[in-house]
């Protein structure tokens, strides 16, 4: 128990770096909601070598870190909306096991996006902003291959950490 | 490193990854053709309209070069700026400055939105912009 907390805690502190990393890059495309999704890295990973029930956690802490470092309690919202949507997504479509870790990534990053523009749509009370969806959808996809992609290298070497999945909690 | 990642990682996708990925490049399609044609069947004239928390405040003809200052009970403010027939945010109080960066919009429902500042700048009549409309 002791070692899954201290992992928990290593993963925590490396997502909240990867979204720092991300908050360093300029806005890239001039639409709002695009983003790599790095942290989503280590959600995944998490996932696949922890189990949901630490996953979980793990993303509420470190989005309300995030929100509360880099940005403001507004803009936490929409992170959390993203965050939980898209982790409880992923979840489910891990358990049904008909996707592998790519899809799975790209199921994640989608609904990310997705669950932001619920929020904003809700917040400014107009349905126009689903005009961004096409776009959004396909730059969750494509973020979510790339960090999918990586995510089932890592998750194959940390094997060590998987097995504790099985082995029991 | 980076040769060797995406070989193993593509091995590692099953057959109902890339049926996932037909399903969302098809519904981001489908999304995209359904707002194009909704906006063919509008020939009025290209507005911006300003809502703020959803209640429309104002509307601008895009082809009159105006400024408008937007400004709210507590202080916070936008800039509208129209000219050269598109909208943009020229300023704004808000913390990230994500309408301001925004470029200028001017096709059919393409907005700027300040959600700290819970406003939309709605283009209303726009053109229609084409393949272009959601990747500029």
């Amino acid at each position: 128990m002791a070692k899954k907390t201290a992992y928990l805690g290593m993963f925590t502190a490396l997502a909240f770096v990867f979204s720092y990393i991300e908050f360093l890059l300029p806005i890239n495309l001039g639409i709002p909601g695009i983003k790599l999704g790095l942290a989503n890295l280590v959600s995944i990973v998490a996932l696949y070598t922890m189990g949901a029930s630490w996953a979980f956690p793990l993303s509420l802490v470190r989005i309300l870190l995030t929100g509360l470092t880099f940005g403001n309690p507004a803009s936490m919202i929409y992170s959390l909306a993203g965050g939980i949507l898209s982790l409880a997504i992923m979840i489910v479509a891990k358990r049904c096991k008909l996707f592998s870790v790519t899809g799975v990534s790209v199921l994640g990053g989608v609904f990310h996006n997705v669950g932001q523009i619920l929020v904003a749509i809700l917040v400014v009370e107009t349905a126009s902003l689903l005009y961004y969806l096409p776009v959004l959808i396909l730059s969750g996809t494509a973020a979510g291959v790339l960090i999918g992609l990586l995510s089932s290298i890592l998750i194959r070497h940390l094997r060590k950490i998987t097995e504790m999945e099985q082995v029991g909690r | 490193m980076v040769k060797s990642v995406i070989p193993a990682g593509l091995k590692s996708m099953k057959k109902n990854d890339l049926k996932l990925l037909a399903v969302l490049l098809g519904l981001a399609l489908a999304a995209f053709v359904g707002m194009s044609l909704y906006a063919r069947f509008t020939t009025k004239e290209p507005q911006a309209v300003v809502l703020l928390d959803g209640k429309e405040r104002g509307r601008y003809s895009l082809s009159e070069e105006t400024v408008v200052e937007i400004r709210q009970e507590d202080g916070s403010y936008n800039i509208l700026q129209i000219r050269d027939g598109k909208a943009e945010i020229t300023e704004a109080s808000c913390p990230d400055k994500i309408c301001v960066n925004h470029r200028p919009v001017r096709g059919q429902g393409e907005s700027l939105v300040c959600l700290p500042n819970r406003l939309v700048v709605e283009i209303e009549n726009g053109e229609d912009l084409g393949i272009d409309a959601g990747t500029r």
